[in-house]
């Protein structure tokens, strides 16, 4: 357990410094064009270009590092965003229950109803590409895992001692979910975000892949491999590298969710069992 | 379970309904008129207003979805506008090839992911568990897209084992019976068309189904590890049943509920997946036909492939609902 987290640690956050730090390490301006240094292959620490340039001549490194900044973004924003919404409505489904249930979980129902990445899909393609569409989109669906979980976690809230002798006391229904019901979602939500991040990074990239994603001009690590695929048998280093960083990614944040997982799940933990 | 089934059935059509309407809106709030789009910059005004009088789209919004409400029902879905046939044919063509790639795929990932999975609780903490794990964990982190471009560099464009893209090559598929390549050449005895098309069909199919080993793999070996802490199993073991039989017989039969509804629901994410995986080798399914579509803003064949892909997942799930009570007679509806 102790080695995943670790490794699934430092992939993220390195990844996080990356981010952060990428407009001061990228040796080049991840836009900035050049007939003559078009498809260089990687020069390593022999040559100008670390990981080569691609068909406008642009640098794979500087793009790659700005390419983080965005997916984490991106990806950060999802997370809080349907985290916000999915813990809200699965609260609010669970313990008010009836009506209320009835409502949300019908709605839980049609948004489920569409294959992962369908509903993203249609929308951008309606709504047309953006930052705030792509967000938009990938919310959509990503809500619902939130709602689910913590609805069941809320029905068996709602009955137990510590909140029927608060609400004795005189406490609304609002001060209970806000004070008593929320911070017992904590850690189950950590665990679900920490893997709905990973999965907003693989359709993020999916979705600028099939160029839905993020306006062409903001290099992201989908759009990078799109332009890549063009040229494969010509310029392998286009599409690798990119590729690469979303597979690291995607693995360090599994590590880093089954390791959570296996802290916060003690059933797991006695079974001895590493899902 | 028959009713059950039923009230299921029944339940799913206002979520079927709404998700119509829903897409339709969705085409409402589309940027960018279909009509230009379809008949190019230079039609004149009276081309155009023709063109929406023939496709119905000078009528009010409401109209419009009824009239596609009530056309859907009866199967009528309208016709491409890039195609100009109706939807549905245009669909049923490329289907098969769909269906094949996700039916290869899924054949792939259990033949890898059941056994390993098994192999590895049989074993905890073994080298089988821990490259298992490990080969688990590094399948749902693969981006499948990715995962296609690189095994297209490696075995097609280094080691030209296998072809880069496409379903058949040309001339040698004999004629279409079921749309399913590899069971018509079979069919039609055509040895040479059945490996073409199995080659056409690994490397697509082992993109889509990538992911799906790693989860699967890890749903089977968590289900089995889970099972075999149980007091049954305990009880099997100690009247001095073999190793081989209890797990047979005592363990795989209970850890297979979850492994049945992770393949369903994977069957979904397939279906989805496979939007990106058909596009990356050219395969011409209903994957690759959704974004030809939103391209060239097709919206009856849009709102039909929406459509069908939700209906689709809605019925593989009503499926594997009424696949439990078969694998566990305790579970009665």
């Amino acid at each position: 357990m102790q080695t995943k987290a670790i490794a699934g640690g430092v992939i993220v956050l390195s990844l996080i410094v990356v981010g952060i730090i990428g407009p001061f390490v990228a040796p080049y301006d991840p836009n900035k064009q050049g007939l003559e240094t078009m498809l260089r292959a990687p020069e390593w620490f022999g040559g100008t270009h670390f990981l080569g340039t691609d068909n406008l001549g642009r640098d794979i490194l500087s793009r790659v590092v700005y390419g983080a900044r965005v997916s984490l973004l991106i990806a950060f924003a999802v997370v809080f965003i349907s985290g916000f919404i999915g813990v809200t409505l699965g609260a609010v489904s669970g313990y008010f229950g009836g009506k209320t249930d009835f409502a949300i979980q019908k709605l839980v129902e049609v948004v489920w109803a569409f294959p992962p990445l369908l509903l993203a899909i249609t929308i951008l393609a309606f709504l047309g590409q953006g930052l705030f569409n792509l967000i938009l989109a990938l919310v959509a669906q990503r809500w619902i895992q939130y709602c689910r979980v913590v609805r069941g976690q809320a029905l068996s809230l709602r009955t137990r001692d510590f909140v029927t002798a608060t609400r004795a006391l005189g406490a609304s229904d609002a001060v209970i979910i806000w004070r008593h019901i929320f911070p017992n979602l904590i850690q189950i939500s950590l665990v679900i975000g920490t893997f709905a991040m990973a999965s907003a990074i693989i359709a993020e990239a999916s979705l600028s892949f099939l160029g839905l994603g993020v306006p062409p001009e903001i290099p992201t690590w989908g759009t990078m491999l799109a332009d890549g695929r063009i040229y494969i048998s010509t310029a392998w280093w286009l599409a690798l590298f990119p590729g690469l960083c979303i597979f690291l990614t995607v693995l360090g944040i599994n590590l880093l969710g089954d390791a959570l997982r296996d802290l916060f799940d003690p059933r797991l933990k006695r079974a001895g069992t590493r899902v | 379970m028959t009713n059950y089934l039923i009230r299921r059935l029944v339940g799913t059509i206002p979520v079927l309904l709404f998700i119509s309407l829903l897409v339709f809106l969705l085409i409402q709030a589309a940027p960018g008129d279909p009509t230009l789009m379809l008949l190019g910059e230079d039609t004149t005004a009276a081309d155009i207003a023709e063109a929406k009088r023939r496709w119905g789209l000078d009528q009010p919004v409401y109209m419009q979805y009824l009239k596609f409400f009530t056309a859907a029902v009866t199967g009528d879905l309208g016709k491409s506008f890039r195609f100009a046939e109706p939807v549905s044919d245009v669909i049923a063509a490329r289907l098969p090839a769909t269906i094949e790639l996700a039916i290869f795929s899924l054949f792939i990932a259990t033949l890898f992911a059941i056994p390993l999975g098994i192999w590895a609780a049989a074993k905890p903490n073994s080298w089988v568990d821990n490259f298992g794990t490990t080969f688990g964990l590094f399948g749902i982190s693969m981006p499948n897209f990715w995962l296609g471009i690189m095994l297209i560099l490696l075995l097609a464009g280094t080691f030209h084992l296998l072809p880069s893209a496409g379903r058949s090559t040309y001339g040698i598929a004999g004629p279409q019976q079921t749309g399913f390549y590899l069971l018509d050449s079979i069919l039609q005895r055509n040895w040479p068309a059945l490996k073409d098309a199995f080659t056409h069909l690994v490397m697509p199919a082992l993109a889509l189904g990538t992911n799906m080993i790693g989860i699967l793999m890890r749903v089977t070996r968590s289900a089995v590890l889970e099972v075999m802490n149980e007091e049954y199993v305990v009880t099997a073991r100690a009247k001095g049943l073999a190793e081989q039989k209890v797990l047979w017989r005592h363990v795989l039969r209970n850890a297979l509920i979850p492994v049945v509804t992770v393949v369903g629901l994977e069957l979904g994410t397939l279906l989805s997946g496979s939007i990106i995986v058909e596009t990356v080798f050219a395969w011409p399914g209903v994957g690759s036909l959704l974004i030809t579509g939103l391209t060239a803003r097709d919206y009856p064949l849009v709102t039909g492939l929406v459509l069908m892909y939700t209906i689709a997942f809605v019925t593989i799930n009503l499926l594997i609902d009424a696949l439990y009570g078969l694998i566990d007679p305790r579970i009665r509806y």
